[in-house]
């Protein structure tokens, strides 16, 4: 469904020193950065694949939707989206996508959500009593009512959100791009979209790359993940592997009938934390098994608890690495 | 696949319904449209300083050729409006423009449906305006022929089609420009003096009157004034030279949207 060869965005980005000195030079000579967002990454996605785009910040994540889906033309390589290249616009390719911004609406901001949705509809030759059907049939999924009716201006967030994905699916796009769909909504709200794209998804089979802030986003969608790091494509899998990449150690964490002191531990694994009762072990994965038994069998262990890192705070290590030697 | 409408009737589909839903949206706007119908009174101001100028009966205009023609211009104006480059610069800063760049319609379209659905906000507001026109000098006004009307009609609206196309051509710009906009100021003098806003060109010397002619401009306030107030004109030479002018922009404009829509950057979206 999707194919990306060698892609590549570089950004040229107008520098400037403060002050007045600054000021004046840069109205006469005026000084350019290449910024690479994206540099030769290829990935190929398969219909009814739902993958996560994870980088460092939102213009990372943000570039490869907004050439996917033809907004903006890559600096090189090969793109392939349903058959189309996405940078010609060609109406049998934009009838094939949509691309949904958490923090950009195309619903009309004082009129009902209705009137924006017509519009669509209208745009996308759906006629009157099928239009009716889709909306229907979407409202339903998506738990909306009168708010259909409300002008957009009186709608929550997440009403809007939910309106949003209404007007952006009505034509049936087997492409969805999502930009932060849950940006700014509740737990539940969140919840609520992110049961909706599974269940769209599902009935139609449509692919879905998303991009997310909320890691519960990614996890609870996405059974790939493509994470974009300096520019190139750093993992293309599942978000599991990423986890065990990124950290090869898992976390033991016992509690003890007594105190021990810190040297006790010290051959198991690398101890992170050390109270009377309380230890917090790293431990190679390969050994994993046989650590816990070891610790079972020489401690009087109370309670035992192994977990991977939050996925959240291995990435900020990774970026953070990597922006170091930068700032330096 | 989407349950398609008949081409044809697709179009008319689209038309219909962006026309009607922006003209719902116009509607929340009233109270600040018919201030936009109020500040283009300028013919009519203009009209008053040149009645008491007598320049306009030295050439050869009589009182009341000289006041049907500032009320047809007051009319032209009032239909003619186009603010797209302002709507445009700030769509293409701000990241707007990417919802309908993501839609198989060119999202110029859109803003032309909004242009005829403001228009048709501004309707009873402009009959108000008449009207008052009417109770204070009934002289003012006169009762065109159903030709003149139709005519007229068309080419107020022609105009309008021009003056839009004028103003894409220059907000096209806003791909290379942040402030496209301000080519709109600098076009507004030419437009103003050269149309036939603030005196009707024959009161112009002969040398300016024919540097007017060879602008657009006279067929955006000029021509469809002169036919609405019933002043021998050309019919068809008024026509075919607004045809011939949006030839010669819509191909620029075409040439410039396909170069300028690869440098969008879809900036805050």
């Amino acid at each position: 469904m999707i194919q990306a060869t060698a892609l590549s965005k570089t950004y040229r980005v107008a520098e400037k020193q403060p002050g007045l000195q600054g000021t004046l030079r840069h109205l006469l000579r005026r000084r350019y950065r290449d910024v690479a967002a994206v540099q030769g990454v290829s990935f190929n996605i398969e219909p009814g694949e739902i993958v996560g785009f994870l980088g460092p910040n939102r213009a990372v994540k943000t570039t490869p939707l907004k050439m996917l889906s033809g907004l903006i033309h890559p600096t090189g390589g090969e793109l392939s989206v349903a058959g189309h290249r996405p940078e010609r616009r060609q109406s049998a390719f934009l009838e094939q996508i949509t691309l949904v911004m958490g923090n950009k609406q195309q619903l009309i901001w004082d009129l009902p959500p209705l009137d924006s949705i017509r519009v669509n509809a209208a745009v996308y030759g759906i006629d009157d009593q099928e239009a009716k059907r889709r909306i229907d049939e979407l409202a339903e999924m998506l738990e909306l009512g009168e708010e259909l009716h409300r002008p957009v201006r009186k709608l929550s967030l997440g009403q809007r959100m939910k309106a949003e994905l209404l007007a952006s699916l009505l034509h049936r796009p087997k492409v969805l791009f999502l930009d932060e769909p849950t940006l700014g909504l509740d737990v539940t709200a969140q919840a609520r979209v992110r049961e909706f794209l599974a269940a769209y998804n599902r009935r139609y089979g449509a692919t879905i790359l998303l991009t997310s802030h909320y890691m519960g986003d990614i996890t609870a969608l996405c059974e790939r993940v493509l994470l974009i790091h300096q520019g190139e494509l750093f993992h293309d899998g599942e978000l599991e592997a990423l986890t065990n990449r990124l950290a090869p150690q898992r976390q033991v964490r016992l509690e003890l009938q007594q105190a021990y002191p810190r040297e006790a531990f010290e051959g198991y694994g690398v101890v992170e934390s050390h109270q009377e009762h309380q230890v917090l072990l790293l431990v190679e994965r390969k050994q994993l098994t046989e650590t816990v038994a070891a610790l079972l069998n020489r401690f009087p262990v109370v309670d035992l608890e192994v977990n991977d890192p939050p996925i959240e705070e291995l990435m900020r290590g990774l970026f953070r690495a990597a922006a170091a030697p930068e700032q330096a | 696949m989407n349950r398609r409408a008949r081409p044809g009737i697709a179009r008319l589909q689209v038309a219909r319904q962006l026309i009607t839903t922006q003209y719902a949206y116009m509607l929340e706007y009233r109270a600040e449209i018919a201030l936009w119908a109020l500040s283009g009174v300028l013919p009519l101001i203009m009209l008053g300083v040149w009645q008491g100028s007598g320049a306009a009966q030295r050439a050869g205009l009589t009182q009341a050729q000289l006041s049907h023609y500032f009320v047809a211009a007051f009319l032209v104006r009032q239909f003619t409006v186009v603010w797209l480059i302002h709507v445009f610069e700030e769509d293409t800063l701000s990241g707007k423009l990417s919802p309908y760049l993501l839609q198989p319609l060119q999202p110029l379209w859109r803003y032309f449906a909004a242009h005829l659905a403001e228009q048709a906000t501004r309707v009873p507001f402009v009959l108000l305006m008449l009207l008052g026109l009417a109770l204070l000098n009934p002289s003012l006004l006169w009762l065109p022929s159903a030709t003149q009307l139709l005519l007229g009609a068309a080419a107020i609206w022609s105009a309008f089609i021009l003056r839009f196309l004028l103003q894409t051509l220059a907000s096209m710009l806003c791909f290379w420009s942040e402030r496209a906009a301000a080519l709109d100021r600098l076009l507004l003098i030419p437009y103003l003096f050269l149309s036939g806003l603030v005196a009707p060109l024959e009161t112009f010397p002969e040398p300016v009157r024919r540097l007017a002619l060879a602008t657009p401009f006279p067929a955006m306030v000029d021509f469809p004034a002169r036919l609405l107030c019933g002043e021998p004109v050309d019919v068809a030479k008024g026509f075919a030279v607004i045809a011939l002018w949006c030839l010669v922009l819509a191909l620029p404009c075409r040439w410039l949207w396909c170069r300028g829509i690869r440098r969008y950057g879809a900036m805050g979206a």
